[in-house]
């Protein structure tokens, strides 16, 4: 049994906070658009990705509050995310797809 | 059903402030106890699972028609039953109806009927959505089967492969009407997977924690899980499907360029847990039943848990086994090889623990137990010619023979459906209060284990001797002679199918029967372990008189008996008694979630948008409007009614009646 | 979905403390993540397969879409703080935020419109190669996603405006929030993946 007082939590952060991560955001999108404009060499696939990746871990922690709130939410989302990830690429992988 | 409150002399309950009232949306239905309203409007999860049983029944008795006139056609060289096209529709039809018309609704029928009372709650998380859910599921089912009468069924096999899903193999209506069908029923299991795990995570009884809920609460979770995300990849595989059929695009044709593995793989990602789908709620089944008729603990607890956990989740890691024949490439072959090994020993530890928990047991063999024995028997050897398609070389072998056929009705027929009909004997007398003949059961029983061997067995041998499924003739000249002769089989198999249809009628008329003159069941009637069984059969609106506070795995057999050091049980109380303590400190205040119109309202329009669809966009607008309107009706509309908003009720009713106010 | 208001006090009462709508948001939001996969799946296996038909490079925007992917982005921005004011029982500033929220989904889904009207007066019809298609039936799932949410935005502020209890509904407000980051988040990906990245 989970105890009783998770609903007590503090939902979140304050105004000022959910705009600076919102700039943070706004930053790196940026810096995605410019890989398109700038040659980033070797590094343009792996910055891009882990550009992707970090917006997607920005939002749904703290605009979607997983950050703050109950850990079986995280599991939900997380394990529909990491089952999709994983069949997808297995299944892509078996058309050559990253051989290319 | 709202109206129960006990005392009668009511105040006024605190309800939830939303001010519902203020929208003037259509008030909810009056709570009635019988009359098709009651059933129509009903949120109940009891009657829902009834609806569900009595459907899934029904569709069983026509995807066993469809099989038999299979079999008529097989039975002798040149067949003339069936001609080659109503061939092809009738074994797409007869997996389709099996599968999703049967097997899957039935176990949501166990599942909503007995899920919230192995856990001591009073009904699901979200009985509107649980309504929807059964009202998505039946006219889903009846759409697809529309197809038969407006220019012919679907025909490309149930798992539909490009190119004879495509429009100029399959010209026909019938595959749009299995795309949309499926799509349907697909919402309506992704909604109840929704509601059920739900259910299960927040709605449990004080000390009924998940490592005490019973082994069906918890193959039912896992199956939630499996339905939770395998749904939406064949809801993509569906969509491109329908978009390739009417809206010309070219996903799986390759003149076009296109890859038709696609769809296999989407289809198989989605497949594959679908077979666990389809056998874990009988393993729950049979999880319950085998302890009670060993009158032991089901052993190894944990292990069955998280064996069935296991192989929910492995279950994601090999689908591409049924795409060896395919050319995926001797990496990818080995892979899913492997994996495909794997799975078999969570399956096979399951198999040890029904065997040690009947072990050294004071058995008794009621029809129940019979099948619940004849599961752990029959899926054995389907697990077993299983294990040899994991082989791959062996599998490009029996690929699209009769062997496959023979090892997947082992599984589906003696495995998932032998289970199903164990819980149907041991759970009857807890829902309609009423047993079922033992003497009709046993002949139920044992013509369909003589059916289902006769009719399966002889397959593996067709298989092996290189029938392919899915011809619709075989000739003499091929039959062969002496002991493997294909003619001698495929007749032995076609009698075999007429005894188990045969089997199958003795369990109607074991209904029938029951139904007029069954014995009254008494409160316990076996002896029985866990929380449904403690409280009336059947039970009443709200389930429980008060929660039970649960302190032990199979409370219900903790609360009976006591344990001395020695391991000695001793009776300290009855079935009767234990419930009787239950009734006399009832709770004061239970509120049940009231009717509503809105979930079958919301799940007529789907059938009309897929219509729409097919013929004519404009009714597909009209659908959305149908259906936008039952979201607005369905978000306005509080769960519990308040007095002013129950339409007046009809006369006569309203005198028994204590509103929840 | 629709259960949303029915619940507002149920938390207390179950097992885990966690309210019933949230936890059934999460998982179906989990189980999109696979239709959403299956989704881009499909078009990163045929996005190379244009046939006669334009190719990516041909028919891609990027300055538009970075532009219409940032509107998208700062409405997430708006939502989470409609979603703060419901829980402060602020429902004026709720139904501002949301109705903003709503105006930049809207933004979004009309850039799309624009954008399919140009790529099919460019000569990408839905049926002119795999590419097509693909791309076509993805970003059509998720601007089907957006409207829908929009829709859910504007019937909430119309609840809301007749609601005479302050921050009776911030459930529902914090459910259809988690419903619009996800729709998000998924455009997240497909810009990256399917804008990007060159074939």
């Amino acid at each position: 049994m989970m105890s009783e007082d998770t609903t007590t939590k503090q939902h979140g952060m304050s105004t000022a906070g959910y705009v600076r991560i919102a700039l943070i955001l706004a930053a790196i999108t940026a810096l995605e658009v410019s890989t398109y404009y700038v040659d980033f060499g070797p590094f343009f696939m792996p910055s891009l990705m882990i550009m992707m990746v970090a917006k997607f871990v920005v939002v749904a922690s703290y605009f979607m509050h997983l950050k703050f709130d109950n850990k079986i939410f995280s599991w939900m989302f997380y394990t529909g995310l990491f089952l999709a990830i994983g069949v997808y690429v297995a299944a892509l992988s078996t058309f050559k797809f990253f051989m290319a | 059903m709202a109206i129960i409150e006990r005392p009668s002399t009511t105040a006024p309950a605190v309800l939830p402030t939303v001010p519902s009232a203020a929208f003037g949306a259509l008030k909810r239905p009056v709570t009635v106890s019988s009359g098709w309203r009651s059933w129509l409007f009903t949120v109940d999860h009891k009657k829902l699972g009834i609806m569900y049983g009595a459907v899934a029944m029904f569709f069983f008795i026509v995807g066993g028609l469809e099989a038999v006139l299979i079999r008529l056609q097989l039975a002798a060289p040149d067949g003339k039953v069936l001609n080659a096209d109503l061939y092809n529709q009738m074994f797409t039809m007869h997996a389709t109806t099996m599968v999703f018309l049967f097997v899957m609704p039935m176990a949501s029928a166990f599942a909503n009927y007995f899920l919230p009372l192995q856990i001591g709650a009073r009904d699901v998380a979200f009985p509107r959505i649980n309504a929807f859910g059964f009202w998505a599921f039946l006219f889903g089912g009846i759409f697809i089967n529309m197809s038969w009468f407006l220019g012919g069924a679907a025909d490309g096999g149930w798992f539909m492969y490009a190119p004879n899903s495509g429009p100029i193999y399959s010209p026909s209506h019938g595959v749009d009407f299995w795309a949309l069908g499926l799509q349907i029923t697909g919402i309506a299991s992704l909604t109840g997977a929704v509601n059920l795990i739900v259910t299960v995570l927040n709605m449990r009884a004080p000390g009924m924690s998940l490592m005490r809920m019973p082994i069906f609460t918890w193959m039912i979770t896992v199956v939630q899980f499996l339905l939770l995300f395998a749904m939406p990849v064949i809801t993509v595989a569906l969509f491109l499907l329908m978009f390739q059929r009417n809206f010309d695009a070219t996903f799986f044709d390759v003149a076009a360029g296109a890859d038709p593995l696609l769809w296999q793989h989407l289809f198989w990602i989605f497949g594959h847990p679908e077979v666990y789908i389809l056998i874990l709620p009988s393993f729950g089944i049979i999880s319950e039943v085998l302890p009670v008729f060993s009158r032991k603990p089901l052993f190894g607890y944990p292990f069955v848990v998280f064996s069935g956990a296991a192989i929910g989740f492995v279950g994601w890691g090999v689908w591409a086994h049924h795409m060896f024949a395919s050319g995926l490439g001797p990496v990818s072959v080995a892979v899913f090889s492997v994996a495909t090994m794997a799975i078999a020993v969570p399956t096979g530890v399951k198999v040890v623990n029904w065997t040690m928990t009947i072990w050294g047991g004071k058995l008794s063999f009621p029809v129940a137990m019979k099948f619940a024995l004849g599961l752990v028997i029959l899926f054995t050897i389907g697990g077993l010619s299983g294990v040899t398609h994991s082989v791959a070389p062996s599998d490009t072998q029996q690929t699209d023979t009769y062997y496959i056929v023979a090892h997947f009705h082992y599984v589906l027929f003696g495995g998932a459906i032998f289970g199903l009909f164990s819980g149907f004997y041991y759970w009857w007398p807890k829902v309609f209060g009423k047993m079922l003949s033992e003497r009709l059961g046993n002949w139920n029983f044992w013509l369909m284990v003589i059916g289902m061997n006769m009719t399966f067995a002889p397959m593996h041998i067709l298989g092996l001797q290189g029938q392919p499924r899915r011809m619709y003739v075989w000739t003499e000249a091929r039959a062969g002679e002496g002991f493997f002769n294909l003619g001698f089989w495929n007749l032995v198999a076609s009698i075999g199918s007429l005894i188990l249809a045969v089997g199958v009628l003795f369990f109607l008329i074991n209904i029938f029967v029951t139904a007029r003159k069954g014995k009254q069941a008494p409160a316990d009637p076996w002896d029985a372990r866990s929380l449904e069984w403690m409280t009336s059969n059947p039970p009443k609106e709200h389930n429980f008189d008060s929660i039970p506070t649960v302190g032990h795995l199979d409370e219900f057999f903790h609360r009976k008996y006591s344990e001395s050091e020695s391991g000695q049980l001793t009776q300290v109380k009855s079935g009767e008694e234990v419930i009787l303590d239950l009734e006399k400190n009832a709770d004061a205040h239970i509120h049940m979630p009231s009717p509503s119109y809105w979930p079958i309202v919301l799940a007529l329009s789907l059938p009309v948008i897929a219509f729409g669809l097919i013929y004519s966009i404009p009714v597909a607008m009209v659908g959305g409007a149908i259906a936008l309107l039952g979201c607005y009706g369905w978000a306005l509309e509080p769960s519990t009614a308040t007095d002013d908003e129950i339409d007046p009720p009809s006369s006569g009713q309203g005198k028994e009646m204590v509103h929840v106010g | 979905m629709a259960e949303t208001a029915t619940h507002e006090h149920a938390a207390h009462h179950t097992s885990t403390g966690l309210s019933n709508n949230k936890l059934g948001m999460w998982l179906f939001l989990g189980s999109e993540c696979l239709l959403f996969g299956g989704l881009i799946s499909t078009y990163m296996l045929y996005r190379g397969r244009v046939g006669t038909g334009p190719t990516p490079s041909q028919v891609f925007d990027i300055p538009f879409t970075s532009v219409s992917s940032f509107v998208l982005l700062m409405s997430s921005l708006t939502m989470v703080l409609a979603v703060s004011a419901a829980h402060n029982k602020d429902d004026r500033a709720t139904t501002l935020w949301l109705t903003i929220t709503a105006l930049l989904g809207a933004t979004f889904v009309g850039g799309q419109v624009y954008e399919f009207t140009a790529m099919y007066n460019e000569g990408l019809g839905f049926s002119t190669s795999l590419f097509a298609s693909s791309f076509y039936t993805l970003t059509g799932f998720h601007g089907v996603h957006v409207t829908v949410g929009i829709i859910m935005l504007m019937s909430l502020v119309g609840i809301l405006n007749k609601s005479k209890v302050p921050g009776s509904r911030a459930e529902t407000v914090e459910m259809i929030g988690l419903y619009w980051h996800f729709v998000d988040v998924v455009w997240i990906v497909i810009f990256t993946l399917i804008y990007l990245i060159p074939v």
